[in-house]
């Protein structure tokens, strides 16, 4: 059986709907600013979808003021897929999939005010917010696995389709930038304070984004849109080795990527990477890519312009790259400008064009989790 | 399930129990320790993991709480700008799949992981989701409930394999209180 990639949308401070989004990225506009942020008030380099874009957008949404930042964002971004591919989530045949790393996690903090109740920074509570407001039949499923959560839930969507349970699933990723994520990350001296430089040899760390995005993933042939790829196979592994660090040799990517491609002798045409910008993520990826074969394939990285987007990136970037491969066109790795990593890789320098009729997705994250997805025209 | 109140020498019992000798245990947080130790009861006495390949063996787990116990405590540290104290050693246990992480470090198991989140244990979700993940190369999974939450804990452990070109699944008793003091008699 074969299962295909659908209508999309992707919301983050670049636009409300794919097309605002890819157009800003080939125009090479960044979401990631230098800002203030926090209680200390330290300078940091983000991507914060304002609120005067989302409360006007909002008027959409019936009974806004019920709803969380996040919620309001995810119901928006599905809302546009079912309004085009014309599902419902009434239909039992058609389930959501919701990836995230933190949820509503912004609860915690009791310095904002929000009329939210606390129960909702349960990560189920939330998806079933969402679900409830289109009134589907089906509890959604909930997956949070770290920065692989959005890839896992689109092999994951592939796979139950496969199996016969559901005919299409909308897999929606978001996650916010908050206080909790951007302390953390700082604790770890991960954060960047300028926009990221994914695989660069002067890389020194992410940026920390908000953004949601969804995917249609179906059997349905006569549910396809202009951008439909075939998702031909996924795989995901750990590494087994650190919690917070990725394997040097690149071990469980390697075998997402060998166990994606076995039985698939095909050439692929562009990698999306992970390509956070910190100096071990995107060394260990170049290893991998060589380990696998992949010399002298156009790779990129969508985190110069996004950021890292957590549970939303694996999603977002498929998403953004389905779009640039309907129209032929390679995306500029954003911040790269000299190579800093071991691993052969060949990295795309400019906007151009190339016939793309294959594309490879890579993600990784913490606790040595791996995943990738081979997609198809 | 019923849930228990867990007495605060809980982990250090079980970790005695189980002699697991494993020193990083005590750095975890408190759902990554229910996970270990949940896994450990399950395969201990049997050859699962000498049985099915460590890039075959899959690891699924779902809770209701995700890591908000830890999250709770990373909130903490950072409530008070007169007192800002964010930790890497908190901060890396505020994603519910580092427990599958520290699982497969300990038993070096090298195949697919998911985490999923749900509001209440449905043993027939863990069992599809372990399946669909069966594959060319994913034979087996460890698939568990693995919730920690409020001071309750509560684990569960199903050990899924295709054997003989069939499904096989055996499930273990749930860990509590209560179950690991019959486990003491």
């Amino acid at each position: 059986m074969e299962v295909f990639t659908s209508y999309h949308n992707i919301i983050s401070p670049l636009g409300f709907t794919t097309k605002e989004n890819y157009s800003s990225v080939l125009a090479d506009k960044l979401c990631v600013k230098t800002c203030r942020y926090g209680k200390l008030n330290e300078q940091f380099c983000l991507s914060i979808i304002p609120d005067e874009q989302l409360n006007v957008a909002s008027r959409q949404i019936k009974d806004a003021l019920l709803y969380s930042k996040l919620e309001k964002l995810s119901i928006l971004s599905i809302q546009d897929v079912l309004d085009r591919s014309r599902l419902s989530f009434s239909d039992p045949k058609t389930l959501l999939i919701y990836s995230t790393t933190k949820g509503n996690i912004d609860l915690l903090d009791n310095s904002i005010k929000q009329n939210i109740p606390k129960e909702r920074a349960y990560l189920f509570s939330m998806a079933n917010t969402i679900a409830n407001y289109f009134k589907a039949v089906n509890r959604p499923l909930v997956i949070s696995n770290a920065c692989i959560s959005g890839l896992i839930a689109i092999v994951t969507a592939q796979r139950l389709i496969k199996a016969g349970q559901y005919e299409n699933i909308l897999v929606c990723g978001g996650d916010l930038v908050t206080e909790f994520t951007v302390s953390g990350f700082k604790s770890f001296n991960a954060l960047s304070q300028n926009p990221c430089k994914p695989f660069d040899s002067r890389r020194d760390g992410i940026n920390l984004g908000e953004a949601v995005a969804t995917l249609l993933i179906t059997k349905n042939k006569n549910k396809l849109e202009r951008s439909a790829m075939q998702i031909v196979n996924g795989a995901s592994a750990n590494d087994a080795n650190h919690i917070s660090g990725p394997s040097r040799t690149g071990d469980g990517l390697f075998q997402s990527i060998t166990q994606t491609l076995k039985n698939n002798k095909i050439k692929i045409d562009t990698i999306s990477a992970h390509g956070t910008a910190t100096p071990y993520n995107d060394e260990m990826e170049s290893v991998a890519f060589e380990r696998a074969g992949l010399i002298n394939i156009p790779v990129n990285s969508l985190k110069g312009y996004y950021g890292h987007t957590l549970g939303a990136a694996g999603v977002l970037e498929t998403v953004l790259t389905l779009e640039a491969a309907s129209e032929n066109q390679l995306i500029k790795s954003a911040g790269f400008s000299e190579m800093g990593v071991s691993g052969k890789i060949e990295m795309i320098t400019e906007h151009k064009k190339a016939n793309i009729n294959t594309i490879l997705k890579t993600v990784s994250g913490f606790g040595g989790c791996n995943a990738a997805a081979l997609f198809v025209k | 399930m019923p849930k228990q109140d867990i007495p605060s020498y809980f982990f250090a019992d079980a970790y005695k129990h189980f002699e697991m000798n494993y020193p990083k245990f005590h750095k975890m947080d408190n759902l990554s320790k229910l996970g270990l130790i949940a896994t450990d009861a399950a395969i201990k006495g049997n050859d699962f993991l000498q049985r099915n390949k460590p890039e075959a063996t899959a690891v699924v787990m779902v809770n209701k709480a995700s890591s908000l116990d830890t999250d709770r405590i990373h909130q903490q540290s950072i409530n008070d700008k007169n007192n800002y104290l964010p930790s890497p050693a908190t901060f890396v246990y505020t994603l519910p799949n580092i427990v599958i992480g520290e699982i497969a470090i300990k038993h070096k198991l090298t195949g697919e992981n998911l985490f999923l989140v749900c509001n209440e244990f449905d043993a027939q979700l863990l069992i599809d989701q372990a399946q669909i993940t069966f594959s060319q190369e994913t034979r087996a999974a460890i698939c568990g409930w693995v919730d920690y939450d409020n001071g309750n804990a509560d684990a569960l452990i199903y050990l899924v394999e295709i054997a003989d070109d069939s499904i096989k699944n055996t499930n273990f008793i749930p860990l509590n209180a209560t179950t690991l003091n019959q486990l003491y008699k």
